[in-house]
């Protein structure tokens, strides 16, 4: 698992929400260059781990380094400068209601440079070209269908020209055609703008036409890694389970519960 | 249950909310300097706090001057002193009334509107956007709000004293036949520059009590529908209660 060109190195990271494990000694590296994807069952802490990631939440224990700062030391001043190098997308686009398109992308850029309006116009067209919506430049996010929303975001999230991407579940209420050009998208920008991506998402056999790496993260840990094609021969159950969509499993169906039978013969009218 | 524990417990929570606001407003306060170098932001908001709550404030202003003018006729003829109709009015408008009536109703029209903002725009992560983008939320968000509605307080409350005489004046000299001349007279004699300017401390003060709570409740609403629900109804009640306890204790400290 040791790579001395992880951009993302994480070792023996521990996290735990009102005193509830999410995390327990997860190891993973992120290579750059790469699409990586992060899967798992819902509530595995997907999110939680891009949270980390990004310094938006704070590891208990372990090591967590991403572009060569740890981030459980980094201070506020450091971690706005990585974030300029990071760019998100998250699961709803998160775009700014009261600007509109055009000015949604052209955010960063006008808060933290002094770059000439017209120089500005060109940058935000390009990447809405890039993405397919210069022609929405002046719509509302409400007027946005959610796809089109989420393109808006992509384009906004490489305005600053990141060295790593994030997505958050984007491929989440997308229909086909807007799955397969998102799908597209982290694809092409990764190889021609030269990001490493990181995909979170349960969508396996999307994300796994895509992606180079994979890491299945399952009960707080790394339950399986490797490429896409490594994981569909894994004999592990819980990747066999996650990855057939098998209804029960080392993941159970039932959330734990006191004897089926017990309950219902107990007295008492209500729980 | 234990009331003595209970009560214990609220007075424990109540002192730690207490401890929050203000160190929230301290985050707030040091970000001013660097807002006030965009105050075309600031603008938006004095626009969205100040010119969209102008309706509400004129109309409660004429309903709220015309009751004065009949309640105060009604008094000041059992002495025969109708003449002073229009300096108990303006006193009463200005002291009292349109800080108070003004702080009452901007918490309900844009405090409720800032802390459903702020609040819908956490549950819709883009706080947290803005976050990523290495733009600090606080200081775009939620200081030109502030702002906004400090600045926006006092002027609503001076519209509201304007339009409270003239109402005071239409119900008084158009319906009730009080002479023009004394109750203009009257009301320039009477009124001092230290009863607008007790007028002009408090819808200062209830400006910054409001909006704080306001942009306070919102920032910190749990990101749900139920959350920001919850949020906008704590501003309204918390600014109510605050405007009201703040109106005494500068009421006796103006005496």
């Amino acid at each position: 698992m040791n790579s001395p060109a992880s951009i993302v190195e994480i070792r023996d990271l521990r996290y735990a929400i009102n005193g509830r494990p999410i995390f327990d000694g997860l190891d993973a590296d992120i290579v750059p260059g790469r699409v990586t994807a992060i899967m798992g069952p819902s509530g595995t802490g997907k999110t939680t781990l891009l949270r980390l990631i990004t310094g938006q939440l704070r590891a208990d224990s372990g090591s967590l380094i991403v572009a060569g700062q740890d981030m459980r030391a980094v201070r506020r001043t450091e971690l706005y400068a990585l974030r300029r190098r990071m760019g998100m997308l998250f699961q709803n686009g998160a775009l700014l209601t009261d600007l509109n398109v055009f000015e949604n992308v052209a955010f960063p850029l006008r808060e933290h440079t002094d770059l000439p309006g017209r120089l500005i116009r060109q940058l935000v067209l390009t990447k809405l070209q890039a993405v397919g919506l210069r022609g929405a430049a002046e719509l509302m996010p409400a007027e946005l269908s959610g796809g089109m929303g989420r393109r808006v975001a992509l384009a906004r999230a490489i305005v600053m020209d990141p060295e790593i991407l994030i997505y958050d579940e984007p491929f989440v209420g997308l229909d086909p055609i807007s799955l397969g050009v998102i799908l597209r998208l982290i694809r092409r920008l990764n190889d021609v703008l030269g990001l490493t991506s990181i995909v979170v998402s349960h969508d396996v056999h999307e994300i796994s036409s895509v992606a180079d790496a994979v890491y299945l993260l399952s009960g707080g840990k790394v339950a399986a890694h490797g490429a896409p094609r490594d994981l569909q021969a894994s004999p592990s159950e819980v990747v066999r389970q996650f990855i057939g969509g098998l209804p029960d499993g080392p993941v159970p169906f039932h959330f734990p519960a006191p004897d089926y039978f017990g309950e219902l013969l107990a007295r008492g009218e209500c729980l | 249950m234990n009331p003595i524990k209970e009560l214990w417990r609220s007075l424990i929570e109540a002192l730690v909310a207490l401890g929050d606001i203000s160190r929230f407003q301290l985050r707030l306060i040091v970000r001013i300097p660097r807002v006030l170098m965009r105050f075309d932001t600031v603008v938006r908001q004095i626009y969205n706090s100040g010119a969209l709550s102008l309706v509400i404030i004129m109309l409660s202003g004429l309903f709220v001057g015309m009751v004065l003018g009949l309640q105060g006729y009604q008094l000041l003829r059992r002495f025969g002193s109708e003449q002073a109709l229009g300096v108990a009015a303006a006193i009463g408008l200005v002291k009292e009334l349109s800080p108070v009536v003004t702080a009452l109703l901007f918490a309900g029209r844009a405090g409720t509107a800032l802390a459903s903002e702020i609040g819908l725009m956490r549950a819709t992560d883009q706080l947290s956007a803005m976050e990523m983008m290495a733009v600090d939320p606080i200081e775009h968000v939620v200081v030109p709000r502030f702002l906004g509605g400090i600045i926006a307080m006092p002027l609503l409350s001076a519209i509201f004293s304007m339009i409270g005489i003239y109402g005071a004046q239409l119900v008084g000299v158009q319906i009730m036949h009080v002479d023009s001349g004394s109750f203009w007279s009257q009301m320039r004699a009477g009124v001092d520059l230290s009863d607008v300017s007790e007028g002009l401390v408090k819808s200062c003060i209830f400006g910054v009590a409001c909006s704080l709570i306001a942009v306070y409740q919102g920032y910190y609403a749990t990101p749900t529908a139920e959350g920001v629900g919850r949020a906008t109804t704590r501003t309204v009640v918390a600014s109510a209660v605050m405007v009201l306890f703040l109106d005494y204790l500068l009421t006796s400290a103006f005496l």
